[in-house]
C-alpha cells in the first residue's frame, strides 16, 4: 500500500490569502500562501482553522485542489452550504492579505503519486472534482505519461468546477467526460440523468488495463459508481473512494 | 492563534458537551476507503483466531443466537462530526469472548473488503465494544457496516470497523489501514488523538 503517512506531530501553518476566483455561484476558489507548508501528495486534506476575535476557532477537513508546488502556494475550492458555519466565512467574506490557519497533509490513501504509470479513472460527483484535479494538475506539472481519463458527473452545465482548465486538457492527453444529471446542454448526445454502466463503460478505461480507479463526490453518488465499477469488472482493491456527506447533494460542511 | 479576520462563528453549542475539535451533525455521514462490500448472510462468518488457528466460529444464524444488548452510544468521527444518542443493537464482545483464555493484549479487526484496524483487548471487554447488526431499529445498511460491524463508541469511529469478518489476538500491537497511514494508533477523541503524533 502506498505510503504517505505523516510522520510526527502535525503543526498548525498560517495561511495568507494571496487570490480568490470563483468556480460557480456557491463556489470559491481561494489560494494561500504558506511559508512554512512541508509538502503534500495530490488527494491529501487539511485541517482548516478559523479564529475569531475573542479565540473562538472552528476547524473543518477540506480536500488541497492543487499539485504539490515549490512556492508554498496552495489551493482550495470550497462550496457554500446555505447552513455551514464556516463555508459561508470562506466563499464569501474572507478577502486577500486575511489570515487562516493550516495543519496537515492528511491521509495517505486516497492520493496519487507522480511514480503510479498505471492507467488511472478519476470519477468525480459535484464537488468531488476537489482531489482528482489536485491528481491531475500533478500529473500535467511532473509530465507523467500515465494515462488519465476522468468521468465528472454535475447536476448542469453552470456546475462545472475548473471548467477552463478542464477543456484545455485534451492538449495533455487526459480524456474529460462530462454527465449532467438534471439539465444538459442544447445538443448535448446524452440526456440528462445519473450515470449507468453504460456511461461508465463508455467513458473509462477497461478493467483489462487494471487502472487505479479513484471516486470522490456524494454519498449516493460513490456507493453508486464504486458498485458500477465493480460490476464492470474493477477489482475492489483497485477502487479507491472519498464520501462526501450522508446525502445525495450535501457535502460535509 | 492566528485570528481570522472577521470570522465570528455559530456560538452556543448549547449543553452539549463534545471532544475538543467536534462539531454536531444531526446526519450520519459515511466514509470508507474503498466499495462498499455485499455480504449475503449465508456466507457471513466472524471468526476469532490467533494468528495461525481459528479459535472460535459463528454463522450468521449462530451470531445472531447469542444474547444480545440494545446500545444507546455518542459516535465521533476523526473527520469532526460528532452523532449523539445513537441507538444500536448487538453482541457484546464480552459475550463472544466468554471463557476464551488467551494472553492476547491486542487485536487486528478485520472486515470484508480488506481493512483492519488495531484495538487494545482491555477496550474490548467490560460492555465497551459490540458487534452491531442494527441501527435506529433496522437492519444495519450496507454502507454503514452491515450486515454487522464492530461497534467501539469511546474511540473514534475508524475503529469502529464496518463489515467486520473477525478479530486476530495478538501478544503484540499491530497497525492497521489507517494507523499505517498517519492516523492515530488508539484515537481516544476526548483526547483528541487523530493522527501519529497528537
Amino acid at each position: 500500500m502506498a505510503g504517505a503517512a505523516i510522520l510526527g506531530r502535525l503543526s498548525w501553518h498560517v495561511g495568507r490569502v494571496v487570490a480568490l476566483r470563483d468556480e460557480t455561484a456557491t463556489a470559491r476558489t481561494i489560494t494561500f500562501e504558506v511559508a512554512t507548508w512541508p509538502g503534500h501528495v495530490a488527494g491529501q486534506r487539511v485541517d482548516l482553522r478559523v479564529t475569531a476575535a475573542d479565540g473562538y476557532s472552528a476547524v473543518r477537513e477540506y480536500s488541497i485542489a492543487s499539485a504539490p508546488r515549490a512556492d508554498g502556494r496552495i489551493e482550495f475550492s470550497i462550496e457554500r452550504l446555505p447552513n455551514g458555519e464556516v463555508s459561508p466565512y470562506l466563499t464569501q467574506d474572507l478577502a486577500i492579505g486575511d489570515l487562516v490557519e493550516l495543519r496537515g497533509p492528511i491521509g495517505g490513501w486516497f492520493v496519487w503519486h507522480e511514480r503510479q504509470a498505471e492507467p488511472i479513472q478519476l470519477v468525480a460527483g459535484g464537488s468531488g472534482i476537489v482531489p482528482l484535479m489536485a491528481m491531475i494538475r500533478s500529473r500535467v506539472a511532473t509530465r507523467s505519461a500515465a494515462p488519465f481519463r476522468l468521468l465528472y458527473s454535475v447536476r448542469n452545465p453552470d456546475n462545472v468546477w475548473y471548467r477552463d482548465e478542464l477543456q484545455a486538457l485534451s492538449a495533455d492527453g487526459i480524456g474529460v467526460t462530462f454527465v449532467f444529471t438534471r439539465t444538459s446542454p442544447p445538443t448535448w448526445p446524452r440526456p440528462p440523468g445519473r450515470i449507468d454502466a453504460a456511461a461508465l463503460s463508455e467513458a473509462s478505461w477497461s478493467s483489462v488495463l487494471s487502472p487505479t480507479c479513484y471516486v470522490c463526490g456524494p454519498t449516493s453518488f460513490v456507493e453508486c459508481a464504486a458498485g458500477l465499477l465493480s460490476a464492470l469488472g474493477h477489482s475492489p482493491d483497485r477502487i479507491r473512494t472519498e464520501r462526501f456527506g450522508p446525502t445525495g447533494d450535501q457535502p460535509r460542511h | 492563534m492566528t485570528e481570522s479576520r472577521g470570522f465570528v462563528g455559530r456560538r452556543g453549542g448549547g449543553n452539549v458537551h463534545l471532544p475538543p475539535g467536534q462539531y454536531l451533525t444531526r446526519d450520519f455521514p459515511v466514509l470508507s476507503a474503498g466499495p462498499t462490500p455485499h455480504v449475503p448472510l449465508d456466507k457471513w462468518e466472524f471468526t476469532v483466531d490467533d494468528g495461525t488457528t481459528v479459535l472460535r466460529r459463528w454463522s450468521w444464524t449462530s451470531f445472531r443466537e447469542c444474547e444480545t444488548d440494545s446500545i444507546t452510544a455518542d459516535l465521533h468521527c476523526v473527520t469532526r462530526w460528532s452523532k449523539l444518542g445513537t441507538s444500536w443493537e448487538g453482541v457484546s464482545l464480552d459475550t463472544l469472548l466468554k471463557g476464551l483464555t488467551s494472553d492476547a493484549s491486542f487485536a487486528l479487526v478485520r472486515s470484508y473488503g480488506g481493512y483492519t484496524t488495531n484495538v487494545p483487548m482491555k477496550d474490548l471487554r467490560d460492555k465497551q465494544a459490540w458487534i452491531a447488526f442494527r441501527f435506529d431499529g433496522a437492519d444495519l445498511a450496507p454502507e454503514h457496516g452491515g450486515p454487522a460491524r464492530l461497534l467501539v463508541p469511546h474511540l473514534y469511529l475508524w475503529k469502529s470497523a464496518k463489515w467486520v469478518r473477525g478479530l486476530t489476538l495478538l501478544d503484540h500491537d499491530e497497525p492497521g489501514f489507517w494507523e499505517r497511514l498517519g492516523y492515530h494508533n488508539y484515537g481516544d477523541p476526548w483526547q483528541e488523538q487523530r493522527y501519529s503524533g497528537d
